[in-house]
């Protein structure tokens, strides 16, 4: 484990881990990781900012009935991932959601088997 | 091995990653982004809204400089085998030893693995292709990165790379001698490219020397890369 994933999962105690470090279930899931501990290299936010920000997510999320079995735990993460960047002023949510639909139109325009690029056109 | 490493986030097509994650992402968490595509129609490429979502960031934070493609990649490979190729491993070695279900297995990948109630999550469209003695499988995606890795884990980097992809279908033996695979002459490979459709896992041959061995001592042996075909399963007695 690199010394940042070891300082994330020292100060994050709830990333699902085993003796090694942190576990994901899907390639998207250590992505989503991986960007966390890059903004937190790069001192956009603190592990204990990171923890309160996850844990509001958490708690928003079980309140709209989230079952809170394990299995949601990265969409969390990804949620406060983008509420950091907007809240810090990296990007707001609305520039966010212009990339998404870009690469959804990407994505749609794309025959499968294809490479998926982002293009000028996808943002409509 | 040397690869050069190319950006894999830019060159994808997981149609079954989106069938995937629909069922935790949208419904229970962001009905109101929730936009589910017909999936009768498969001419074009599908992300999932989960995947959508971490690469409009990743785009986002790249063109503002704030992530760098490269650093990112080195972090999410030190966690490549953390998905783990257990999934597949317990398939392999299930396969190995019980006939009827290596059977089903090869008629229908995924109604197999969907019987077994420890993996949860498969593509609709797995494809087992079965070692023998006269042929030998080996799978690529020459276009994208498309990966069973519900069975195998996340991807390694090298068979998201360029030189991987455009040589196994023109160089197969040649791509398996630089993994240190020599397959003799008289032996087939064929090489199965997967679409976003399709994705495959090599059945390897089980081990000589294993006689007797439970599914779970089996399982122990059963590598990551014997899945994919640039390698072969661990023999008895070798260091794991």
């Amino acid at each position: 484990m690199s010394s940042s994933a070891a300082a994330a999962t020292a100060a994050i105690p709830s990333i699902p881990r085993d003796d090694d470090g942190p576990v994901f279930r899907a390639p998207w899931e250590a992505q989503a990781f991986a960007m966390a501990l890059t903004l937190h290299d790069r001192g956009v936010f603190t592990w204990p900012e990171w923890a309160a920000a996850l844990a509001d997510e958490i708690k928003r999320a079980q309140a709209a009935g989230d079952p809170d079995t394990g299995e949601t735990y990265y969409l969390h993460w990804l949620a406060t991932l983008e509420g950091l960047v907007a809240r810090k002023g990296v990007a707001s949510m609305d520039t966010l959601h212009r990339y998404r639909d870009a690469w959804d139109h990407a994505a749609d325009r794309t025959p499968h088997g294809k490479p998926i690029e982002l293009r000028d056109e996808d943002f409509g | 091995m040397a690869w050069i490493e190319i950006r894999p986030h830019l060159v994808c097509c997981m149609t079954a990653d989106r069938r995937a994650s629909t069922a935790t992402d949208q419904s229970a968490y962001l009905p109101a982004m929730s936009h589910d595509h017909s999936h009768h129609d498969h001419d074009h490429s599908e992300l999932s809204e989960t995947e959508l979502r971490v690469r409009a960031l990743e785009t986002v934070l790249t063109e503002k400089g704030y992530v760098e493609p490269a650093a990112l990649d080195a972090i999410i490979q030190a966690y490549e085998t953390k998905i783990g190729p257990h999934n597949g491993a317990r398939v392999v070695a299930k396969a190995w030893t019980d006939p009827a279900f290596k059977k089903a297995l090869l008629e229908d990948g995924s109604k197999a693995i969907g019987t077994l109630g420890h993996v949860s999550r498969v593509g609709d469209h797995l494809v087992v292709v079965e070692n023998t003695p006269q042929r030998h499988n080996m799978v690529v995606c020459t276009l994208c990165s498309c990966y069973p890795w519900e069975m195998l884990g996340l991807p390694p980097v090298w068979y998201k790379a360029s030189p991987y992809r455009s040589r196994a279908v023109k160089d197969p033996r040649g791509v398996l001698a630089d993994f240190g695979v020599s397959v003799p002459d008289a032996i087939e490979i064929r090489v199965w490219d997967s679409t976003a459709e399709t994705r495959f896992l090599v059945l390897p041959m089980r081990p000589a020397g294993t006689e007797g061995w439970s599914e779970a001592q089996l399982a122990e042996l059963v590598t990551r890369d014997s899945m994919i075909g640039t390698g072969f399963p661990r023999t008895p007695g070798a260091p794991s």
